[in-house]
């Protein structure tokens, strides 16, 4: 059983994806437009994180309270969420609210109003939470993982958040500026899945999204980032906390590489599997040294990280990123045994079903199908595409991926001054 | 829903959803650190960890991969009532779901190696939640509103107690309280209702009953005054919590309390499971608008969750940089005094209700999230109260609202903790890159 979702592009660029659904009278929307962070100036890193804060809070027609009262008196929160690349809004409301929330959610997307109060007061929550940011281990330690990994103000390695100094400053006429650059319909994906026929979840859709236009915008050229030469260690001490948090990595793959599955099958076995793959039968299972360690593979649209992350007593510290490193080098020298391998497989393709039961789960998945150009069959294609990598694909993988005398590893906590 | 109780106590919950390949089966006991006297703070969460490490029939080395073979994914928490296990998979693994459950409840081996290797990913599990003074302000502000009843204690425990507790206490507590006649099996997904029973009878029903686990029965004493307490520790932003003793959920208080929440902190449904993860509707909700849209906090939430015996409703607030917590205090007080004297309004009425009304929608997303609510409820009240209460949430009025604002909310009835942040010292030196 396939999803086989529809597609539709309208005449101004947008693609509409919808997939009817029936297992309660409701409907997720998801709207993501190629605009997430990498499209901060390099001097405003957090700009495009303010955006997302102020957003919804007026539009050319509607004040922020009419959103407001519109919005919970339907029972909706909307999502915000900023990545690299996408900027996006969601929200999951009952099938018959689903035209007048729509109409809400593209006048948010079209017409943002930005007023200044409102902006002034999302500051004072963004800047906040940056404080509350700097006080958690676990954020540190992999933030200052990604600044190493994608050093010299890579848009990969900045925090998306930004600075408080830079927050402070930005402008409403920066804002509306980065809107009007970066939000067009030609780089709006719509997807639409819930207790709604396609063929009205499309004529809704067009009447929202179909007026719509502006030019394309230019690209946004990532740089390229060279893969570590040499293993480094950066510790953060944070002397008031009990717990430390590490975060060890590498740059990868991209995710158009041939090698991907291969990659992500090493990464479930390594990380993921059961309790955190390997690295959780060594560290948690068999040493008792941490609630928490797993790795995870974001493959991007430039070589994205490989990361691992544990959170350990202080005093564990060393002998954790020691076992992180023995496990590289056992899986770098033999590979998996020809069990994990079908295991983590049978895992994957079996889990299929399971990862797109909810409406927002399949949104996400053909979001990323949308941005990625996985096509419309993805998910019937993949147990093939995962059934075709062998056990020396993924052994080449861990050679290609791992390494500890190029690892990058960050510690923050109790940990180096104390 | 078909409700069946096998003859040695069991009882066994079976709901036929046949929009996804897939089951997802749960196993509930009615024991959670309420349970727990003191010096055995922890325990029933540490039970709930060895539970995952062998049975007689599953070898620990095939612990791992026994149900991710179908695909699927397992999982369990401990909370003050009730301790759960879940498995959601393909519905061709329900054999195998069921087979790990009945040997969970009979067999766990409890081997003295695994509780130790344990005892410290517990303790790094409890460091790790330390590291988040929202969290430590929770937990001290629950055992300062509770003098004498266990909810007081955290479900993790207090360290000294889990640096104490041996293999013995741990075992003798599983065999106390994991008795078939303790627990609701719950199967919700893509079965045929008699197939899964008489499978059911297969794998359970050779499971000797055991003597009904003794209780500890405290009543908390009434709250005569307000109670406060402060943190004052290394870090970067200071956070408010009040809590208020507040009704079970089978107390006739409780809807028109759910009722309140929502108008003052916006709706989150009744799925402990699911229901946090999006946040509530609050934009328009009284508090939001009292701190949040005046720029005094950065977040405000409000929680009230479904409980056997009278727990806490806590409010709480991130207080934004720059501002006193005094004033976010105050700021808080006033709208909770509003409502404490007048009530709410007709329209708050009728939004909450249509809040709700979705969000009980949104909570039931999945096999997963069914299963979780009809064991949830069956464990802390009964799966009745679960499908009765969309109709009780509308029945609710005004009047019952404000009078369960007026009791719960009165000053005497409130603990306030604060966390106020000191600067961060000299000993968080610079990072250093090595």
């Amino acid at each position: 059983m396939s999803l086989s979702p529809a597609r539709t592009v309208l005449a101004n660029g947008a693609v509409l994806l919808t997939k009817p659904t029936h297992t309660t009278p409701a409907v997720a929307i998801s709207l993501s437009l190629r605009a997430g962070s990498i499209a901060d100036p390099e001097e405003l890193p957090g700009m495009t994180w303010l955006l997302s804060r102020v957003i919804d809070r007026g539009t050319a027609t509607r004040s922020a309270e009419d959103i407001a009262e519109a919005l919970d008196n339907r029972g909706i929160t909307l999502t915000m969420t900023v990545t690299r690349h996408l900027f996006s809004i969601g929200c999951t409301c009952l099938a018959d609210d689903f035209e007048p929330v729509l109409a809400i959610l593209g006048d948010i997307v079209m017409s943002p109003s930005l007023p200044e109060q409102e902006i002034a007061i999302r500051k004072g929550e963004v800047v906040t939470s940056i404080r509350q940011d700097d006080d958690n281990p676990a954020i540190r330690a992999t933030e200052g993982l990604m600044a190493l990994l994608y050093p010299d103000g890579h848009p990969y390695g900045r925090r998306t958040k930004g600075s408080i100094a830079v927050v402070e400053r930005l402008t409403r006429d920066q804002l509306l500026r980065l809107h009007a650059d970066r939000f067009a319909p030609n780089d709006l994906t719509a997807v639409i899945v819930g207790d709604i026929e396609p063929d009205r979840a499309t004529d809704v859709a067009t009447r929202v999204f179909g007026g719509w236009t502006k030019p394309v915008p230019s690209p946004i050229v990532v740089p390229p980032v060279a893969p570590a030469v040499r293993r480094r260690r950066l510790v953060i001490p944070m002397m008031n906390k009990s717990q430390a948090d590490i975060a060890y990595g590498f740059t990868t793959i991209t995710r158009d590489d041939p090698a991907y599955y291969a990659f992500w099958l090493m990464n479930v076995a390594f990380g993921q599997y059961a309790i955190g793959g390997r690295l959780g039968d060594s560290i948690r299972e068999r040493q008792g040294m941490a609630y928490y360690v797993s790795s995870t593979l974001d493959a991007n649209v430039i070589p994205g990280p490989l990361a691992i992350r544990a959170g350990v007593s202080p005093a564990n510290v060393d002998r954790a990123v020691a076992s992180i490193d023995e496990e590289i080098v056992r899986l770098v020298r033999d590979g998996l045994t020809p069990k994990e391998f079908d295991e983590s497989r049978r895992y994957l393709i079996g889990s299929i079903p399971r990862s797109l039961e909810t409406n927002a789960a399949i949104a996400n998945f053909l979001q990323a199908g949308e941005f990625f150009g996985l096509g419309l069959d993805y998910d019937a294609r993949l147990p093939d595409v995962l059934g075709a990598v062998t056990l020396d694909d993924v052994h080449a993988a861990a050679r290609r991926a791992l390494d500890p005398d190029r690892a990058t590893v960050v510690i923050a906590g109790p940990y180096g001054n104390g | 829903m078909r409700a069946t109780r096998l003859d040695n106590g069991l009882n066994v919950l079976i709901q036929e959803e046949h929009t996804a390949p897939l089951a997802s089966v749960w196993c509930w006991y009615k024991v959670g650190s309420k349970d727990e006297r003191p010096g055995l703070t922890g325990v029933s969460h540490w039970c709930e960890h060895m539970n995952f490490k062998g049975s007689a029939n599953i070898p620990r080395d095939q612990v791992k991969g026994i149900i991710e073979q179908y695909g699927g994914t397992w999982n369990g928490y401990t909370w003050i009532d009730q301790t759960t296990y879940l498995e959601t998979a393909t519905r061709d693994a329900l054999d195998r779901m069921l087979f790990i459950e009945a040997e969970r409840m009979a067999s766990c081996l409890y081997h003295p190696d695994d509780c130790e290797s344990e005892r410290t990913v517990i303790i790094s599990e409890l460091q790790g939640g330390e590291n988040d003074p929202d969290q430590l302000l929770d937990q001290e502000l629950t055992a300062t509103a509770f003098k004498a009843h266990p909810y007081r204690h955290p479900t993790i425990g207090w360290l000294p107690d889990l640096q104490t507790m041996t293999r013995e206490d741990l075992y003798g507590y599983y065999r106390r309280f994991y008795v078939p006649n303790n627990a609701t099996l719950v199967i919700v997904g893509d079965v045929d209702t008699n197939a899964a029973l008489r499978r059911v009878e297969h794998y359970f029903g050779g499971i000797q009953p055991g003597a009904t686990p003794a209780r500890l029965h405290t009543s908390e004493p009434e709250q005569t005054g307000e109670r406060r307490l402060t943190i004052r520790q290394e870090g970067t932003t200071a956070y408010l919590k009040i809590g208020y003793h507040a009704p079970s959920a089978t107390d006739r208080d409780f809807f028109p309390l759910l009722i309140l929440d929502a108008v003052l902190t916006g709706a989150k449904g009744l799925n402990l499971w699911s229901s946090f993860r999006v946040p509530p509707p609050q934009r328009s909700a009284r508090l939001y608008l009292a701190l949040v849209e005046r720029g005094l906090a950065s977040s405000v939430s409000g929680g009230l969750m479904p409980t056997e015996q009278p727990f806490l409703y806590t409010v709480s607030a991130t207080a934004n940089e720059g501002t006193s917590l005094a004033s976010v205090e105050a700021a808080l007080l006033e709208a909770l005094a509003g409502v404490e004297r007048h009530g709410i309004t007709g329209p708050e009425l009728v939004k909450a209700n249509a809040q709700l009304r979705a969000r009980l929608v949104f909570d039931s997303d999945s096999v997963t999230n069914i299963a979780h609510q009809l064991g949830y409820y069956e464990t802390i009240a009964s799966v009745d109260f679960f499908t009765t209460a969309p109709a009780r949430i509308a029945a609710v009025t005004l009047e019952e609202v404000a009078a369960a604002a007026r009791t719960v909310l009165a000053p005497s009835n409130r603990t306030i903790g604060w966390f106020e942040p000191l600067p961060v010292g000299s000993r968080n030196l610079k990072a250093t890159e090595i």
